[in-house]
């Protein structure tokens, strides 16, 4: 009979988190800036019809880096749960608090406990809501980690290089254009460059609205490279 | 309560017939047309939106047969062949596509009749609104069942266009403006 091998647990854990590390680490970053007129979601994703930043409810967004079958699936469940809540309670009842705790739940017990393998994921649940300081920005970690992001948040890749590219350019004044210019610039490091069609950029408007979201043209995306 | 409703960007319903199932109908239809746009990223088309309620409309009949009867109307503007379009439903969620105009619920006959005779090719979105008050007024007149505007309180029936641009109202103001005409040539009948 063969004897499994032990495996402690914090060497367990500290294999798992950079299986998922190694994961998120090969995917391309994405940037999320807070204006005073919207949030500004900005993806490096030259598909055009595979998308990391979608529409969840009125005022919610989602963003996912990392291996796209697993935040998808994500991010579908995390429609169905606000499309029920909204039908079941009001549409007022939706926030991005309670969404981003499921993901968290669920995502540190597949890190911790279920999974043969951690997903390795990484996502953004984004509220818009009538002034900058209201707004939420949730940053969900591969092992359930929380977090309650201000100003921007950089989910993916790099992501302490793009961070500290970001803090060193980013206002609190900026507009559209110029949040995705700064956006971009930190998402490019040295001599990269990004074209209008290998980014994905969403906002989610602060104009009263029912629907927030909108997706950004490439034209405009390319004017506000410009 | 509302019986003419958005039920997304280029498309509503209006319905006639019972308003508790009615309503939780449109609440439904309209989650479903989000939720779809959402998880495809892209809106169903508006023939898959007419086909979804024909399948709401058919899952009530068995109330239906004990007398809490919906049929709704379809319309919206379908940018597959950039032109607007209509369906009217039986209470089996038979769907019926119509050309130029469409009335249900019980005063439909009375309504009915009035847009047949008024109605004309290229008529103008004022035009319409104007021909379908007129039918609303007659229809309320002869049947008991079907409302009509209640000028002294100032509560007019709910109008809204859908053209490629989207859902349009119709304020009350210019509501009242269309009924007073109406109102000052039946005077003069």
């Amino acid at each position: 009979m063969s004897m499994p091998f032990y495996v402690s647990p914090e060497q367990m854990m500290k294999d798992r988190a950079d299986y998922a590390r190694k994961g998120i680490a090969r995917g391309r970053a994405l940037i999320a800036v807070q204006t005073p007129t919207c949030i500004v979601i900005v993806a490096e994703n030259p598909s055009s019809t595979l998308r990391k930043v979608s529409e969840i409810y009125d005022r919610i967004a989602f963003a996912g880096v990392g291996k796209y079958n697993e935040f998808d699936q994500l991010r579908v469940a995390g429609v169905r749960a606000a499309e029920l809540r909204g039908y079941q309670y009001s549409r007022n009842d939706v926030d991005a608090k309670s969404l981003a705790n499921q993901y968290a739940q669920v995502l540190g017990d597949v890190f911790s406990t279920m999974g043969p393998k951690p997903l390795e994921v990484e996502l953004l649940v984004a509220e818009v809501a009538d002034t900058p300081e209201n707004d939420r920005l949730f940053h969900i970690l591969y092992d359930g980690t929380l977090l309650d992001e201000r100003s921007f948040c950089v989910l993916g890749g790099d992501a302490e290089g793009i961070a500290k590219r970001m803090e060193a350019s980013y206002r609190n004044d900026l507009d559209l254009d110029s949040a995705i210019k700064v956006a971009v610039a930190a998402l490019t490091a040295g001599d990269r460059t990004l074209a209008a069609a290998d980014l994905e950029v969403a906002t989610l408007t602060r104009s009263g609205k029912r629907r927030a979201f909108t997706r950004v043209d490439d034209a405009t995306v390319a004017s506000a490279l410009r | 309560m509302d019986k003419v409703v958005q039920a997304d960007e280029l498309s509503g319903v209006a319905i006639a017939g019972t308003a508790g199932p009615a309503m939780e109908m449109i609440k439904l239809f309209q989650l479903q047309l989000e939720y779809y746009e959402k998880v495809e990223g892209q809106a169903l088309s508006l023939e898959g939106k007419a086909n979804q309620l024909s399948m709401m409309v058919r899952s009530n009949l068995p109330a239906a047969m004990q007398g809490l009867i919906v049929v709704p109307i379809f319309a919206g503007y379908d940018p597959l062949v950039s032109r607007g379009r209509l369906w009217d439903y039986d209470p089996t969620g038979g769907r019926y596509e119509e050309r130029d105009f469409v009335a249900t619920g019980s005063g439909s006959a009375l309504a009915g009749t009035v847009l047949r005779v008024g109605w004309k090719q290229q008529l103008s979105r004022e035009a319409a609104i104007d021909l379908a008050a007129r039918a609303l007024w007659e229809a309320s007149d002869a049947d008991a069942a079907t409302g009509g505007p209640d000028v002294l309180r100032g509560i007019y029936p709910i109008v809204a266009s859908i053209d490629s641009a989207g859902w349009q109202r119709v304020d009350d103001d210019s509501l009242a403006v269309t009924y007073a005409t109406i109102m000052g040539e039946v005077r003069q009948r």
